[in-house]
């Protein structure tokens, strides 16, 4: 499905890339030993390294190449064995070296693909340029106080994974399902935790457009601040109109860098002059580079968790999901988890059915996580299995399934207390059904006259006469028997 | 008994060990001697308390018998580009007023803890870029070594200060840093022994960064045997600086056998250079000669690429400067001169806080690293460098150690050489290619020349065979036996 948009001389489409920048998980910086833990006091986790302080040296935290490697490894990218990292050299408050130690020329990941599907449940595969390792910089609070600039350098030095796609994407949907796919293979690695509000994820959004039938590329621009799907879609189809726009009034477009405004919807230049910037790279002289064996990479594979791709297909191919209950159970690592814990051994759609509605439902409107569910997943399949088995009905086990979410307890234990197995007793049943028979001789003619809903009827006040634990089924068949 | 000041390190060693003088004694001595010579400017701050109270804890540690070795109680001068806690660090230079670390450097670090006591911070070259201590924010250094025409004469650079503070006996020995020279340059200039150990052998942890892939900690002594003591107490792996090599530190002194027979020196060609004043080429000649008087054996070797060793270090060593020096900025700490906006700030602090000398480097730095040039450059530099690195080491396949010559010149006045930057960076042609290579090397005093002022003798080894460095070195001061002496200081007439 094609975006475009009707110009007045033409038929434009977008050309996108992305730039997104994704803060590692690890106890410490990428270069020195200090916090990485979001909202601490400011300046609270600033080193002497961090702070640039006279003969102060880098040292390599290894942990953090671990982790891009198995981010690598989850784009199906290739990755470099020999890397380097060079120092990118700007000057601004808070990048207190006067550089950001960076990788150019040589990143520790390469090409990889990203698998994408869209709402009308076709797939793209969207291309990897790389993915490289660099320093965060710190924070520039301008709205403290009109003539000062507030810096806080905690976040100086953290370790941010750069993935730059090609410019691949021409729909903001694709844009926003890529970032999407790939916010949901970093939470499956824990290699970053995804929170673009708290800024652990930003992007930066690369847009042109050309006119349909173009095959070169005309001028891009580069949004930043972007910090929500939601918002880069905005700001992509707000700069392509612009973009549309100017080219149509026989103008050119500018390359510059821009911001997003989420009030307006709008972007607007940048006001710093960093823009037409030398960065000099050269190689940090601090630092040794990169070298992996082949058999660091192949124990990092080794180890990787299932991801959404391969798990969605299992849930599909192995358990006859739906590709949309699939897509939504496996978004999120732990939520597929729970569900395979519920479903092991069980009918895996009526398992995906009450994760789904019931628990979601339950979960939303007490606005809690999964991982905060008072129901264990062990739980949930226990009750799945009381109905299965007829122990209760599904009209009984959705009551205790609330007494469960407010009290954590044990189906088994709920059943019990409150008495609520079902009644499979024949005769039980035949004596609650001969009672309402007899208690009301007009319906009971209507249904032998051959009015097949009355009997919904019958098996209602069955249900009622039995505080609904007679088993529906085989009430309906007595009706049916009794009544003709 | 000699005045205190006036001993090597092994000779009061010996006294402390014996008894017959204290630490503070000894320390005293050289403070009375700092008082005196003020004029010199060899230290831009002097710690007469901090040195007076860790000489009382050498002296408690010696009387119980748990002296920590060669080093305990002995006076040390530290180049001021070394972070000292508590101690104010300048670099030399105005951009880092009231700068005083919170952290030791590791080398520093090291020396105290071999109980060696800490006499003051001397003075450089600003941020470590000369070869005569005359871009100091503290004002030139002055070479104790004077002719009778009146000028002060420079005691090179940029180590000028702990050249000067060992050449005048103001403290037993010091430690400079060198990347092109700075440590052994002003030990020939001063006529006392310097060494700068292979790239690796020290930790750069705590020491303001010049030129990252050169910069080396170095000790400046009286002897050769001292220098083998200093380094012994300065080396060592450190986890904190990631190009700090991860190798035993070897006993250097032990490796002092005065026995150089069989010994292969070799001589490059490449190093005589047209025009150079024939005394130069004398003093070379002389050391050979001293070499085989030994039993040693002299073999002619060829360098081919050293005569691009000094136009690369001057693009390689800006480069990488201009880089190092971005942190100087007014934001964190040192001085700020305010501005309207953040690069005002910075146009303002970096323009009033840097020299011109360190301009001129971080311009030339920032040229060769700018798109367009880095290719031609700075990768054509790094690639030549590698070319060098190969000369030296097919050389050391047929020979043990290099000989040339350590200056082309004995002091000048200062004041000479301002106006052309390029005949000041010539100071640097003979000691630049040790380094481009990280190859360990040492300055011993080979004679005076024509003028009467002294002129060293340069040594050069394979990466981390310092061992053979001290010998070979040993062996060529004992054959040089140079006795002279800077009049006034020293018993110098």
């Amino acid at each position: 499905m094609s975006y475009l948009i009707k110009g007045e001389t033409a038929d434009w489409e977008l050309v996108i890339g992305l730039e997104v920048h994704a803060q590692v998980i690890s106890n410490s910086k990428l270069f020195s030993g200090s916090a990485t833990s979001f909202g601490a006091d400011p300046n609270s986790h600033v080193s002497l390294v961090d702070a640039a302080m006279p003969g102060m040296l880098p040292v390599i935290n290894k942990h953090c190449i671990e982790q891009a490697v198995k981010t690598g490894l989850g784009l199906n990218a290739a990755i470099n064995r020999h890397s380097v990292f060079e120092r990118k050299n700007y000057f601004y408050a808070d990048l207190p070296q006067g550089y950001q130690i960076s990788q150019f020329l040589h990143p520790i990941v390469g090409e990889g693909l990203l698998e994408i599907q869209l709402k009308d449940g076709s797939i793209r595969e969207i291309g990897i340029e790389r993915l490289h390792m660099e320093q965060d910089a710190g924070k520039s609070i301008h709205d403290k106080d009109p003539r000062r600039t507030f810096i806080d350098l905690n976040r100086a030095g953290v370790c941010l994974m750069e993935i730059v796609s090609h410019p691949a994407m021409h729909t903001p949907e694709e844009a926003g399902a890529y970032v999407r796919k790939v916010r949901s293979i970093v939470r499956y690695l824990e290699t970053c935790d995804g929170n673009m509000e708290e800024g652990s994820m930003r992007a930066d959004v690369n847009v042109s457009v050309r006119k349909v039938g173009e095959t070169g590329l005309r001028t891009r621009t580069e949004t930043k601040n972007v910090n929500s799907v939601r918002f880069m879609m905005q700001a992509i189809e707000s700069e392509a109109q612009r973009h549309v726009e100017i080219w149509e009034s026989g103008g050119e477009v500018k390359q510059e860098t821009r911001l997003f405004d989420p009030d307006t919807g709008e972007t607007r230049p940048m006001r710093s002059k960093e823009e037409a910037h030398d960065y000099r790279y050269f190689p940090d002289p601090d630092l040794l580079p990169i070298e992996l064996t082949q058999s660091y990479i192949d124990d990092i594979k080794a180890a990787m968790p299932e991801l959404p791709d391969q798990k969605k297909k299992r849930f599909m191919d192995d358990m006859g999901l739906s590709a949309y209950d699939a897509d939504v159970l496996v978004a999120e690592r732990e939520t597929a988890n729970y569900f395979e814990t519920v479903a092991k051994g069980r009918d895996a759609k009526v398992a995906a059915n009450w994760v789904i509605s019931n628990l979601f439902g339950a979960l939303n409107a007490a606005e809690i996580e999964i991982s905060e569910s008072p129901i264990s997943a062990e739980h949930l399949g226990a009750l799945l299995a009381l109905i299965a088995d007829d122990t209760i009905s599904g009209r009984i086990a959705k009551d205790v399934f609330e007494i469960m979410f407010e009290t954590g307890q044990d189906p088994a234990q709920i059943v019990e207390e409150k008495g609520l197995k079902q009644i499979t007793d024949t005769g039980a049943i035949e004596a609650a059904v001969d009672q309402v028979i007899a208690d009301n001789p007009d319906q009971a003619d209507e249904v032998r006259q051959g009015n097949g809903k009355a009997i919904g009827w019958f098996v209602g006040q069955v249900m009622q006469k039995t505080q609904g634990k007679a088993n529906p089924q085989a009430v309906n068949k007595m009706l049916k028997d009794k009544l003709g | 008994m000699t005045n205190p000041n006036e001993m090597t390190i092994s000779e009061a060693r010996d006294a402390l060990s014996e008894g017959e003088l204290k630490s503070t004694e000894l320390v005293q001595s050289c403070l009375n001697a700092m008082e005196e010579s003020r004029d010199l400017n060899a230290f831009i701050t002097e710690t007469p308390e901090l040195a007076l109270e860790r000489a009382e804890q050498s002296d408690a540690r010696i009387a119980k018998g748990e002296s920590r070795g060669a080093l305990e109680g002995i006076p040390v001068a530290i180049k001021d580009l070394y972070c000292t806690e508590g101690v104010l660090t300048t670099a030399a230079s105005h951009i880092l007023d009231g700068f005083v670390p919170e952290y030791e450097s590791t080398v520093t670090e090291n020396l105290a803890q071999a109980g060696s006591v800490m006499t003051g911070k001397t003075n450089l070259d600003e941020f470590a870029m000369g070869s005569a201590n005359v871009t100091s924010y503290y004002g030139p250094v002055k070479n104790p070594w004077k002719l009778d025409d009146g000028k002060d004469r420079v005691p090179g650079g940029s180590s000028g200060g702990s050249a000067t503070a060992v050449a005048a006996h103001l403290s037993l020995a010091a430690i400079g840093t060198d990347t092109g020279g700075s440590i052994r340059q002003p030990a020939s200039f001063c006529g006392i022994v310097g060494m700068k150990p292979t790239y690796g052998r020290c930790s750069r942890w705590g020491t303001v960064a010049f030129a990252s892939s050169l910069d080396q900690a170095g000790p400046m002594t009286k002897t050769v045997r001292d220098a083998a003591i200093m380094l012994q107490g300065m080396a060592g792996h450190d986890v904190k600086d990631s190009t700090s090599a991860p190798v035993t530190v070897p006993d250097f002194e032990s490796a002092i056998s005065g026995d150089v027979r069989g010994l292969k020196v070799g001589i490059p060609k490449e190093y005589q250079i047209d025009g150079s004043p024939a005394e130069i080429d004398a003093i070379w000649q002389k050391g050979a000669d001293m070499f085989r008087d030994a039993g040693a054996e002299i073999v002619d070797i060829t360098l081919p690429h050293t005569k691009y060793a000094l136009p690369t270090y001057y693009i390689v060593a800006p480069a990488e400067a201009s880089s190092n020096l971005s942190r100087y900025d007014g934001v964190r700490y040192g001085l700020r001169v305010e501005g309207d906006s953040l690069d005002e700030m910075y146009e303002n602090t970096r323009g009033e806080g840097f020299g011109d000398e360190v301009k001129r480097r971080v311009l030339i730095g920032a040229y060769v690293l700018s798109a367009g040039y880095y290719d031609a450059y700075y990768v054509k530099a790094q690639q030549v460098r590698s070319r060098i690195a190969e000369d030296f080491r097919t050389a050391f396949q047929s020979v043990d150690v290099i000989l040339t010559p350590t200056a082309p010149s004995t002091a000048f006045a200062i004041g000479e050489k301002m106006d052309d930057p390029i005949a000041m960076y010539m100071n640097d042609v003979f000691t630049v290619p040790a380094s481009m290579a990280g190859l360990p090397c040492l300055s011993v005093p080979g004679g005076l020349g024509d003028d009467g002022l002294p002129l060293g003798l340069h040594l050069i080894t394979k990466p981390f065979d310092e061992e053979t460095l001290f010998r070979a070195g040993d062996v060529l001061e004992t054959q040089a036996n140079f006795t002279a002496k800077p009049a006034g200081y020293g018993g110098g007439k």
